[in-house]
């Protein structure tokens, strides 16, 4: 089973190719680049190096967010125009979860976090135990210090993983002290062999596969804001 | 026997999700739009990320039906054209690498599209392009007066230095309080009033093929305003009409003269504002009496945005052998001249 793994929802991109439970080629970047120009040169000589052709593919597995909106939907279109046209099945799994399972973890709780600007951050909250990963707070789009305390109540300690993390880091140590470890240098980014094991079960249709953004459009948050205080108003 | 080509095209620039396949250029075997406009209505315009969201949403769905209406697969498709620019950047990424995914799985040859050409080039599945020809493309972001010595070669004499028509009409339509967009709105008043208002015909300088609508839009708004503080009542028909009538008038006269001046055998009326009666009418009069200049004006569902133009342009492009690498990008101030 020969299977595609594609990331961008960060600046990061990272590919991932293997064939059933054997990793054949890993390829990350970690450069501010645009996606749109790299990602498909970077999959078509990934998997020329390794001899697959395209038709030989059955799986893509994607990181649908949450993460930079365009990134995102660069990664979601690609590997759902490919599942679709080649007529195979699509895992689409969370950018987050993703990057914690990239952690070299054997037993314990690992925060992910891509910075959403603002001292808000895209995050999420896994249980990482013999090689299984278990959502324990799903995605979602939140200001540091609310994030911490809810954090603070599983009365554990935490691996913060992902390059952006070290933006927060001073912020998490000030409301969590012991209870917060910091990996952010030692785990980076999303590791593609983590996508290919995360998405291993997952079959989803293609065209149903989607961005999770885990936070409206700007326009829409406004549109939304608007309509409430004319309703409130009226009252 | 020459074997047919079939081109498949993906047009996301804007706000329509696009798909279709073109036989030889010039035949529709199937072509599929999916239409935005009721999401972006409350917003009273086209929001650049609600584009992209619906876009992403919809892009499997709309490639689908096109290859389901025509009863065909990529492997009978001999390339496939996209829109690359100029439009919404957000937007035209997900048609951008869609197409390039498709193009990879199938080995098929990847032609990017500039969005103007595919307006110009929808023309051609009415009738068949004779050079040296005109055309004037009107459309929410675009008035432009582009002559075509032959295929593929597009030079642009004139453009609109401020606001494009179609813009100007959402802009006077918002004014008088009309839902977007509001172009249909005005055509509909305008047939029934009467051009009172004497609004200016912006012309510019002698000799120019240039246009100007922020003036005929800030007079329209000083109408309104004036009579407002006046304690006067305007009649949005008469309003619309003037409106109308000098857009027109500024539209007809320029392309009538460069028509001449360049000595075309054919003008080619393209984009959304080409749906405008008013302004087909005026042409269709205007060329009335010029019996050596054929005037071909499509039909409306090949004026708005659509990927059947994008697949009429592309096979041109495919036949002269214009391909795009899989690092093509999307470029929103794509250059007609240079693409
Ligand atoms: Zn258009």
């Amino acid at each position: 089973m020969k299977i595609l793994a594609i990331d961008t929802s960060t600046y990061t991109l990272s590919i991932g190719l293997a064939d059933g439970d054997v990793l054949l080629a890993e390829q990350v970047t970690n450069v501010k680049k645009n996606h749109s120009v790299r990602v498909m040169p970077a999959i078509q000589s990934l998997m020329n190096d390794v001899e697959i052709k395209p038709d030989e593919l059955e799986k893509i597995i994607v990181a649908n967010g949450p993460g930079s909106y365009t990134g995102v939907r660069i990664g979601v279109t690609i590997a759902k125009t490919l599942a679709w046209t080649l007529n195979i099945p699509v895992a689409a799994v969370s950018g987050l979860a993703s990057l914690a399972a990239s952690a070299p973890v054997i037993d314990g709780l690992v925060c992910p976090i891509f910075d959403a600007r603002r001292g808000q951050v895209f995050t999420g909250l896994y249980r990482l135990s013999n090689g299984t990963v278990e959502t324990v707070f799903e995605d979602r789009n939140v200001l540091v210090t609310d994030w911490c305390k809810e954090l603070l109540r599983q009365k554990e300690t935490i691996l913060f993983v992902g390059q952006e993390s070290i933006l927060h880091e001073k912020t998490i140590a000030e409301q969590m002290g012991e209870s917060a470890v910091f990996a952010g240098k030692a785990v980076p980014y999303t590791r593609p062999a983590a996508l290919l094991t995360l998405g291993k079960e997952t079959e989803n249709d293609p065209a149903a596969v989607v961005p999770n953004y885990a936070r409206l459009a700007e326009a829409e948050a406004k549109w939304l804001e608007a309509k409430e205080k004319k309703e409130n108003g009226r009252e | 026997m020459k074997k047919d080509t079939y081109i498949f095209g993906i047009e996301t620039s804007c706000d329509e999700t696009a798909a279709a396949i073109i036989k030889n250029g010039t035949e529709i075997v199937s072509s599929v739009v999916s239409s935005q406009i009721e999401s972006h209505k409350r917003f009273g315009g086209v929001v650049p990320e609600i584009a992209s969201r619906h876009h992403v949403e919809q892009i499997i769905s709309v490639l689908n039906e096109t290859l389901e209406q025509a009863g065909l697969t990529f492997s009978d498709m001999n390339a496939i054209a996209v829109t690359k620019g100029p439009g919404l950047v957000g937007a035209l990424l997900i048609g951008v690498n869609a197409a390039k995914a498709i193009a990879f799985a199938h080995n098929l040859p990847l032609i990017g599209v500039h969005h103007i050409a595919g307006h110009i080039y929808a023309n051609r599945l009415v009738k068949e392009m004779t050079f040296p020809l005109l055309s004037l493309v009107v459309s929410g972001g675009h008035t432009e007066l582009v002559y075509m010595k032959e295929h593929g070669l597009f030079k642009v004499i004139g453009e609109t230095r401020d606001d494009a028509a179609g813009e100007a009409y959402d802009k006077v339509a918002r004014t008088l309080h009309l839902p977007y967009p509001g172009g249909p709105h005005i055509d509909r008043l305008a047939a029934e009033g009467q051009d009172i208002y004497g609004l200016p015909r912006v012309r510019l300088e002698e000799g120019s093929y240039d246009f100007s609508f922020s003036g005929l839009k800030s007079a329209v708004i000083n109408t309104v305003h004036n009579a407002e503080q006046r304690g006067e009542i305007i009649i949005p028909e008469n309003l619309a009409a003037s409106f109308q009538a000098s857009v027109v008038e500024v539209l007809t006269e320029k392309t009538v003269r460069a028509a001449k001046e360049y000595n075309v055998k054919q003008v080619l009326l393209s984009g959304g504002v080409a749906a405008n009666k008013g302004l087909r009418a005026a042409l269709e009069k205007a060329f009335d009496d010029l019996n050596n200049i054929d005037l071909v004006i499509p039909p409306l569902s090949l004026c708005t945005d659509n990927a059947a133009m994008i697949a009429a342009a592309g096979t041109v492009l495919y036949e002269q052998g214009k391909r795009d690498g899989m690092d093509m990008n999307g470029h929103p101030g794509l250059d007609i001249e240079q693409f």
